[in-house]
C-alpha cells in the first residue's frame, strides 16, 4: 500500500534506517504508516516528518475500523489512570517504555473562575501537575520517546521554548537515553535549570526560537538522532490528543461545548480537534456541537492576526516580544491548520498583552489555587476577552487548557504580587501590624 | 564567487545526495530557482507550487534571513551568499 517497496525504505528515510527498517517490518500496530496531510501520499512509519513531494506535514494513518472494534469505554476505565489508557489511538506499536505514568491530570470544576469570567460553567484541565515536569509536553514526549525507542534510536533531541526541553531531559534521563536540548539563550532561569538538572546536554542558541528550530531542522537527520519535534514529529504531536480524550472522559463522555487552548505552533489546538473527531469516529462519544478557540500573546500572535484578518496566510513574526516565551514562535508550523480548526468548529481567536497575561495568571491563582505559567495566563485572559465579546456565550460551558506550571516562569509575575510584610517574632507586632491593620474599620 | 544553496534531505535524491550545491552568480532568488532547475531537473516543481510561488510548507533563507522578511522571490543575491531551503513543518 505504500508507494515504495520495502527495499526502498532507506531512500525515503531521513535518518540512518537500518534500525527503523527492522521496526517497521515487525509492525503490528493499529496505524498503517504515515500520510501527507496535503497530497495524501503514503509513507512507511519511520522517522520522517515531511512529504518528499510537497513538503506537507506527515500524519499517522490509523486503522480506525480496527480500533473501533477493540476500544470501549469499559476497557479504558479498567486501565491505570494515565494517558496510555487511550493507547489504541496513540502511535506506538507495543506498550509505552517512556513516560508510562504521564497524564490523567485533574479536570477542575472552576466555579469561582466561571463567576469571574462571567460564564455559566468553567472547567480547568490542569496540566500544571502533569508528571514528571509539570507541563502538557510530558504527553508528547512520552509518545515521541517510546516511538523513538521502537525505531531504535539511542539519542533524542528537541528544539524548545523550555517546557519541551524539561520534558525531553527528564524522560530521557529516566529511560537511559542520551539527550540534547536546544533552546533560545534568553529563556527563564526555571526552564534552563529544569533541563540542566537532569544531566542533559543543553545548547543555548543566540536568537529566537525560530532560529533554534531552523538549526534543528538542518541537523535533524545528520547525526542519526531522534529530534522529537522534527523527524519524530508525526508521532510526537499525536501525544497532545490525550489531553482531549481525558477531557471527554472527565466530562462524563461528552464533548466540551467550548474549549480554549493557547497556541505557539498551533499543534495542540489541532490535535484537540482531531481527538474529538476520533472519539466520535470510534464510537466512544456521541457527536455534538463543539467550538475550539485559540489564544496567543499579542507580542507574538501570527495565528491570531491571520484569523482576525480572515486569511489563512500567516505573516511570520521576526522578533517576538512577549513574556509568554513558551508561546513565542514567530513561524508557527501548524498555524494554517489551527486556523482551519477554529473556523471549522465555529471557534474564534484572541490575543492578549503582557499586563493582561499577568492578570490572567493572578485570576486563575486567586480563584482556583492553580499557579499557571505565562501560557496559562494567555489562555485565561483570552477567555475573558472571548466571553466579553460574546464569542463564548455567557450561558454556556467552557474548558480552559492550562498547559504549564507557574514556578517555571516566576520572573513574569515578580513585582506584580506584592511583598511579604516583615515583622519581628513578637506577638505584639503581629497584633498591631498584621491583625489590627487588617481589621481596621 | 558562486553562491551556495543548502538542500534539505527530501530533495537530495535530485542533487545526487549533495547537501550543498554551488551555482554561478544569480541576481535574485527567482533566478536561483531557475538555475537549480537547469542543473537538477524536477527540483523547481518540488519547491514551488503551480503558480511559481515557494510552497507554503517550505522556508527559504538568504544567509540568516527568511526571504518573506525581504522581497520574497525578488530578493537580491550577491556572490558568496548562502541560501538555505528548509522544511517549514517542525517545532512547537
Amino acid at each position: 500500500m505504500f508507494p515504495f517497496s520495502l527495499g526502498e525504505v532507506s531512500r525515503v528515510c531521513l535518518t540512518s534506517c537500518s534500525k527503523t527498517y527492522c521496526a517497521m517490518e515487525k509492525s503490528k500496530a493499529l496505524f498503517t504508516g504515515l500520510k501527507c496531510r496535503e497530497c495524501g501520499r503514503l509513507y512507511p512509519a519511520v522517522a520522517i516528518h515531511v512529504c518528499e513531494f510537497c513538503f506537507g506535514p506527515l500524519e499517522v494513518d490509523y486503522d480506525y475500523p480496527a480500533i473501533k472494534k477493540l476500544i470501549t469505554r469499559e476497557k479504558i476505565l479498567s486501565r491505570p489512570r494515565t494517558m496510555w489508557r487511550f493507547k489504541e489511538l496513540l502511535p506506538i506499536e507495543g506498550e509505552p517504555t517512556v513516560g508510562a505514568q504521564v497524564g490523567c491530570t485533574p479536570l477542575v470544576k472552576a466555579d469561582r473562575l466561571a463567576k469571574a469570567l462571567g460564564v455559566r460553567e468553567c472547567f480547568v484541565k490542569n496540566d500544571t501537575v502533569n508528571y514528571p515536569t509539570l507541563s502538557f509536553k510530558d504527553r508528547v514526549v512520552s509518545v515521541a520517546l517510546s516511538r523513538a525507542r521502537e525505531l531504535g534510536f539511542t539519542t533524542v533531541a528537541c528544539a524548545s521554548t523550555g517546557n519541551l526541553a524539561n520534558s525531553v531531559a527528564a524522560n530521557a534521563a529516566s529511560a537511559g537515553l542520551k539527550s540534547y536540548v536546544l533552546i533560545p539563550a534568553d529563556l527563564e532561569q526555571g526552564k534552563v535549570l529544569g533541563s540542566l538538572v537532569f544531566g542533559t546536554n543543553v545548547v543555548a542558541i543566540h536568537g529566537a526560537y525560530d532560529q533554534v528550530n531552523r538549526l534543528c531542522s538542518e541537523i535533524a537527520g545528520k547525526y542519526g538522532w531522534a529530534f522529537v519535534n522534527v523527524n519524530i514529529r508525526p508521532y510526537y504531536a499525536e501525544g497532545s490528543k490525550s489531553m482531549g480524550y481525558e477531557i471527554v472522559e472527565q466530562l462524563g463522555w461528552k464533548l466540551p461545548r467550548h474549549i480554549v487552548a493557547c497556541m505557539a505552533s498551533g499543534s495542540l489546538l489541532t490535535k484537540l480537534h482531531k481527538s474529538f473527531n476520533e472519539m466520535v469516529k470510534v464510537g466512544l462519544v456521541d457527536p455534538s456541537e463543539f467550538h475550539i478557540h485559540g489564544a496567543q500573546a499579542t507580542g507574538c500572535s501570527p495565528i491570531s492576526q491571520a484569523f482576525k484578518a480572515n486569511t489563512d496566510i500567516i505573516k511570520p513574526v521576526a522578533h517576538p516580544k512577549t513574556i509568554a516565551k513558551s508561546l513565542a514562535i514567530g513561524t508557527p508550523a501548524d498555524g494554517f491548520y489551527a486556523i482551519k480548526s477554529m473556523r471549522e468548529t465555529g471557534g474564534s481567536c484572541e490575543d492578549v498583552t503582557d499586563p493582561e497575561i499577568v492578570e490572567g495568571i493572578q485570576l486563575l491563582a486567586s480563584c482556583e489555587g492553580i499557579f499557571a505559567e505565562t501560557a496559562g495566563g494567555v489562555t485565561v485572559a483570552s477567555t475573558k476577552k472571548l466571553v466579553a465579546a460574546g464569542k463564548i456565550p455567557r450561558n454556556e460551558s467552557v474548558v480552559l487548557c492550562i498547559t504549564g506550571h507557574g514556578l517555571k516562569t516566576q520572573e513574569a509575575i515578580a513585582g506584580h504580587c506584592g511583598q511579604p510584610r516583615l515583622i519581628n517574632a513578637r506577638l505584639s507586632e503581629f497584633d498591631e501590624k498584621i491583625y489590627q491593620a487588617d481589621n481596621k474599620k | 564567487m558562486p553562491i551556495k544553496v543548502r538542500i534539505p534531505t527530501p530533495l537530495r535524491k535530485l542533487t545526487k545526495e549533495q547537501e550543498v550545491v554551488e551555482l554561478d552568480s544569480c541576481a535574485t532568488i527567482a533566478e536561483m530557482l531557475e538555475a537549480l532547475e537547469k542543473n537538477f531537473p524536477g527540483i523547481k516543481e518540488r519547491i514551488c507550487d503551480e503558480k511559481g510561488e515557494v510552497r507554503r510548507f517550505i522556508n527559504v533563507y538568504l544567509n540568516d534571513e527568511d526571504i518573506r522578511f525581504l522581497k520574497n522571490r525578488e530578493t537580491g543575491i550577491k556572490a558568496g551568499d548562502e541560501v538555505s531551503i528548509v522544511p517549514a513543518i517542525a517545532g512547537g
